[in-house]
């Protein structure tokens, strides 16, 4: 069995996010780190390699220094890293980004491909799916838990108030939550041994199918006005209130406080 | 001269925070009030290859360098210094001298169980009579000819992960021999399991520090143990002790490191919060100058660790090289700074820095013993003054 894991190099968003004065993302002051959901990707493939004997590869778009990321997936027991860089791919939004690493993915065997939901640095959760959508493959979005059934996926898909079991032939895509497991550490030999492995390095001419127009950021109908952090709820109120009829009463004096009804 | 760490390095550096953070620091406080060692933590390091950093692939080893292996000590303590010094006691006194001294048979029986971590490793040379001065052994080691087997009578004493280890390095005196016209004894080192007859638990040590690595005397009342444990040639049993204690400091040295760095870390953090006279406790001169000296003074018992580790390092390409005195040098200066900089991190943090819940008051307690074991300070200052008076 052969899984391609798809990660991206992220900015580390725990203590904050830095923008320039321009808007942007000031990258450089924050730390860069392996995205949470596409590391619970690769522990899921790493524990179906674990089971199976399954090949693992990791695959990223970035700037050089990204093959940093493929180099810990390596430490973490992955087998082979591909990094797909060049100028003209720079700037990217997620359909050119998609198209990108779909016509990377056409030049490897594969039977599974598990991304991460989304990345802590965008938040759109797109370029899972549109990568299935342009290999003309099945897609399971927001996986908590994944088993491999012969020549089937089975995934338990998380939803807002409950979760579905889904079943797909392979082979297909599946896109992780972070929730999914608790990812290995690296290994101090597997950091010895990532760092002396190579790393393939693929630019546009190595992408398989892809049509200029969609590359890059040329290639990117989106267009981004303004960038801010996430805003934070707030824990809320509790109230347990007696009986259903006192919970109606609680609602409806809520409402008419805030001027709703 | 490059003081730039390297890509490896620095991974390694990142993966040895990022465990001691999650894994090791929500426990430090617990298992020291309650004296437990922590098998849990140990079970972990085990499963991530971290007790047996620098040993080969071959014997399920990580292979990786000295200084990959002061790292994890080093980031260990910066958070929990008896965890260090589990590391440090198995892979130093135990794991080192069976890759240098053992026979391939000695070896392809332990290493691969140590370097897992599937068994633990511990070092007896420490006797109640026969601390500073390793010459006053008394445990003694007798050869049985007729059963091929050696008797061991004695006890050892502070012997670190005494009762939670599973192989144990043993000096003992096989015998007397004439060196320069003097009668001295003659020390030959062992290799020993737990649970061979004759072989018992002591008393477990009540520590100022440390409080939940095991400390225990181990007691040899007829314990036979076969011909081919005895490590290394007869009657160099001394070398192999003193060799191995070489090593060791580099460990008790980057655990002396890792106390000054968690205590200075800790301390930046609170005098940035701390208010007094209304305004922050990090804005006064006195504060400021005290934390630039404790930097400055870490950073240069860092650069002797990483020297000391970087020379076992060549030792291992070419065993002619020694490190004896880079390891004395790291060991006197970073335990010297260890005691130093907690001291001072517990004053800055006024009352609450007496109290067991601030970080600074267990590792101000943990840093003094990287004072006394594996070589007092005073056993250094022996080590480095004979090699420069030589």
């Amino acid at each position: 069995m052969k899984i391609v894991v798809c990660i991206k190099q992220v900015p580390d968003t725990k203590g904050g996010v830095k923008f320039n004065p321009d808007g942007t993302l000031d990258r450089g002051a924050m730390l860069a780190i392996m995205n949470p959901d596409d590391k619970a990707g690769l522990e899921a493939a790493l524990r179906i390699k674990d089971a199976t004997g399954a090949e693992v590869t990791v695959l990223t778009m970035g700037l050089p220094k990204a093959a940093d990321v493929l180099r810990e997936a390596i430490a973490m027991g992955a087998d082979k890293g591909i990094l797909v860089t060049d100028r003209v791919l720079g700037g990217a939004d997620t359909w050119a980004t998609s198209t990108t690493i779909a016509g990377a993915i056409r030049n490897i065997d594969y039977d599974l491909i598990i991304t991460g939901r989304q990345a802590i640095d965008g938040d759109t959760a797109q370029v899972g799916p549109q990568i299935a959508e342009h290999l003309g493959i099945p897609v399971i979005s927001y996986a908590e838990d994944i088993k491999i059934d012969g020549d089937k996926v089975v995934v338990k898909r998380q939803y807002d108030d409950r979760y579905h079991m889904v079943e797909a032939k392979m082979p297909c895509l599946i896109t992780a939550l972070a929730e999914l497991n608790d990812p290995r550490y690296m290994t101090p030999g597997g950091i010895f041994d990532a760092c002396a492995a190579e790393i393939t390095t693929w630019g546009r001419a190595d992408l398989k199918d892809v049509d200029d127009a969609n590359l890059g950021l040329k290639g990117s109908p989106t267009k981004i006005a303004k960038a801010s952090d996430k805003v934070r709820k707030g824990a809320g109120e509790k109230v347990v209130p007696d009986s259903p009829e006192d919970a109606v009463e609680y609602i409806v004096s809520k409402l008419s406080e805030k001027h709703v009804i | 001269m490059d003081f730039t760490l390297s890509k490896e390095h620095e991974m390694a550096r990142q993966l040895f925070k990022d465990f001691a953070e999650k894994e090791v620091k929500p426990l430090a406080q617990e298992i020291d009030e309650q004296h437990r060692f922590p098998r849990e933590t140990v079970d972990k390091l085990a499963k991530y290859g971290f007790l047996g950093i620098p040993v080969e692939k071959e014997f399920e080893g990580q292979g990786c360098d000295p200084l990959t292996y002061a790292m994890c000590v080093e980031e260990m303590s910066k958070v929990c210094g008896t965890t260090g010094v589990i590391v440090s006691a198995h892979t130093s006194l135990c794991v080192d001298p069976i890759q240098t001294y053992g026979t391939p048979e000695q070896k392809a029986k332990y290493l691969p169980d140590l370097a897992s971590g599937r068994k633990l490793g511990a070092f007896g040379l420490t006797e109640p009579g026969a601390g500073t001065d390793a010459q006053g052994q008394q445990t003694k080691a007798v050869f049985d000819a007729e059963a091929n087997e050696w008797v061991l009578n004695g006890s050892k004493c502070f012997i670190t992960n005494g009762k939670e280890a599973d192989v144990y390095i043993i000096i003992a005196v096989t015998g007397k021999v004439e060196k320069r016209g003097r009668v001295q004894k003659e020390i030959s080192a062992f290799i020993v399991e737990k649970g061979t007859p004759g072989f018992s638990f002591g008393t477990k040590e009540n520590k100022m520090g440390i409080c939940a690595s095991s400390t225990y005397e181990l007691i040899f009342t007829d314990c036979r143990i076969p011909a081919d444990a005895l490590l290394g040639a007869k009657g160099k049993g001394f070398g192999i002790a003193m060799h191995t204690l070489d090593g060791g400091r580099i460990g008790i040295a980057a655990q002396a490191l890792g106390l000054a760095e968690g205590a200075l870390e800790t301390t930046i953090n609170y005098v940035k919060e701390r208010k007094q006279f209304g305004r922050t406790i990090s804005a006064f001169q006195n504060t400021q100058f005290q934390l630039a000296d404790m930097a400055t003074k870490v950073e240069a018992a860092k650069l002797l660790v990483y020297k000391a580790a970087m020379k076992k390092a060549e030792y291992k390409k070419n065993p002619k090289t020694s490190y004896s005195v880079e390891a004395a040098m790291a060991k006197l200066y970073a335990a010297e700074v260890a005691m130093e900089v907690t001291t001072k991190c517990v004053q800055l943090h006024g009352g609450y820095g007496y109290i067991k819940e601030y970080d600074v008051e267990r590792m101000m307690r943990d840093a003094k013993i990287t004072e006394i074991y594996e070589g007092t300070s005073e056993v250094q200052r022996m080590v480095i003054s004979a090699n420069i008076l030589a």
